[in-house]
C-alpha cells in the first residue's frame, strides 16, 4: 500500500483492493469461546486484560456463526470430535482453526488412550499449532498472529471467485 | 466390626460357607467373595443387617481377569452408623458376562453398572437404563477388557498418528 498525500483530516493510502480488504478482515479475528479441557483455561486468560487480544481486534464470541476462529483448547474424544466438527460447519467462511496444545496437536499425553483423538488435525484443516502443556497466553497471541499473518496474505478476490483451490479437509474426501 | 467379623455376620445371613481373601502382600483391605448367584441377596442383607448396616456403596468397579477367565465385580461398601468397611467381590464369566444389578439395593450403582457395562460389557438383569455412559453409542467393543483391539479408525477419524521422522518410537 502507498501512501500518497497526507493531510490535517487524514491520510489517503492506495493500494490493492485484496491488501485493503485484508487489512479489515486480519483485525476482527473473532475467537470462539471454546475450550474441551485445561487450556481453555489459557484461552480465556488471554481475553483478559494482561495479554489482552482485544487490542488486535480479537473478540471472543460465543456463538460459532459469528467466529472466524476455532480454538481447538484442549484434549479432544471421539465423543467431542463430532461435535467440534459441526460447531465448525456451523462457522461462516473464511474460518480458521488453532491447535492449541499438545493435545489438540497429537493426543498429547493421552496419544495412547483409546478415547482420545491423535490431533485435531485428524478431522479439521488446522492452519496454526501451538506446542505447549499449556502454552502461555503469549504463545496463543502468538499463534493468532500467525493467523493475521495468513490472513494479510490472502489473494482474497481470486479465493471468493473460486480462483484458488480450498485447504484440505481430512474430513471430506480427497480427489486424487 | 473387624473384617473377619463381617464375613462371619455375612455367613450367617446368607447360611452358607464364604472365602475372605486379602492380596499378596497382606496388606491393604482383605475382601469377601460371594456367589454369583447371591450377589443382590449378599448386598440387600448387608445393608439391611443391624450389625451391618452398610448404606452407602461408595464405589462399585470391574477388573478383568483374562487369566482366570472372568471379570470380578467390586462393591466397596461403608456403614456411617458402625463405621466400618467391606469389599464385596463375585466372579462373572468373560464369556456370557451376565450379572444381576444391585440398583434395587442402592439406587446409586445405576452409573456404576452403566460404566462397566460400557467399558467391561458386563450385562446386568434388571437395570433400569443399562445403556453406555461414557462412549458414543456406536463404539465398537468395551476398551477396558484387556484383549481389546482398537479399530483403525472411528467415524472416518484415524486412531493412530505417523511417529514424526528421526523420533525414538
Amino acid at each position: 500500500m502507498t501512501l500518497i498525500e497526507r493531510s490535517p483530516e487524514g491520510a489517503v493510502a492506495i493500494g490493492p483492493i485484496d491488501k485493503l480488504l485484508n487489512l479489515a478482515r486480519k483485525h476482527s479475528l473473532w475467537y470462539l469461546l471454546f475450550g474441551t479441557a485445561c487450556c481453555a483455561i489459557e484461552l480465556m486468560q488471554t481475553g483478559g486484560p494482561r495479554a489482552d487480544a482485544d487490542r488486535f481486534g480479537m473478540m471472543f464470541r460465543s456463538s460459532p456463526r459469528q467466529a472466524d476462529v476455532l480454538i481447538l483448547a484442549g484434549t479432544i474424544t471421539y465423543k467431542m470430535a463430532s461435535r467440534i466438527r459441526l460447531l465448525y460447519e456451523q462457522m461462516a467462511e473464511p474460518r480458521y482453526v488453532i491447535a492449541m496444545g499438545s493435545c489438540a496437536c497429537t493426543g498429547g499425553l493421552f496419544q495412547k488412550s483409546y478415547a482420545v483423538v491423535n490431533g485435531g488435525d485428524l478431522f479439521l484443516p488446522v492452519d496454526v499449532y501451538i506446542p505447549g502443556c499449556p502454552p502461555r497466553p503469549e504463545a496463543l497471541l502468538e499463534g493468532l498472529l500467525v493467523v493475521q499473518q495468513k490472513v494479510a496474505a490472502e489473494p482474497w478476490l481470486k479465493k471468493i471467485q473460486g480462483k484458488v483451490p480450498a485447504k484440505p479437509d481430512p474430513a471430506l474426501p480427497r480427489e486424487c | 466390626m473387624e473384617a473377619s467379623e463381617i464375613k462371619k455376620r455375612l455367613e450367617e445371613l446368607l447360611s452358607s460357607e464364604l472365602v475372605w481373601k486379602i492380596g499378596e502382600k497382606q496388606t491393604g483391605d482383605g475382601w469377601v467373595e460371594i456367589p454369583l448367584e447371591k450377589w443382590t441377596e449378599a448386598c440387600r442383607l448387608a445393608r439391611d443387617d443391624e450389625k451391618l448396616l452398610f448404606e452407602f456403596l461408595r464405589a462399585l468397579s470391574g477388573v478383568d481377569r483374562p487369566g482366570e477367565n472372568n471379570i470380578e465385580l467390586v462393591a466397596h461398601l461403608f456403614s456411617y452408623r458402625h463405621r466400618h468397611a467391606v469389599v464385596l467381590k463375585t466372579k462373572v464369566s468373560r464369556e456370557n458376562p451376565v450379572a444381576a444389578s444391585v440398583c434395587s439395593v442402592w439406587p446409586a450403582a445405576e452409573w456404576y453398572e452403566r460404566e462397566i457395562f460400557d467399558l467391561l460389557g458386563v450385562n446386568f438383569r434388571e437395570h433400569p437404563d443399562l445403556r453406555r455412559i461414557l462412549l458414543p453409542e456406536d463404539w465398537p467393543g468395551h476398551p477396558l477388557r484387556k484383549d481389546y483391539q482398537q479399530p483403525a479408525s472411528y467415524r472416518g477419524i484415524p486412531t493412530s498418528r505417523p511417529a514424526p521422522e528421526g523420533s525414538a518410537s
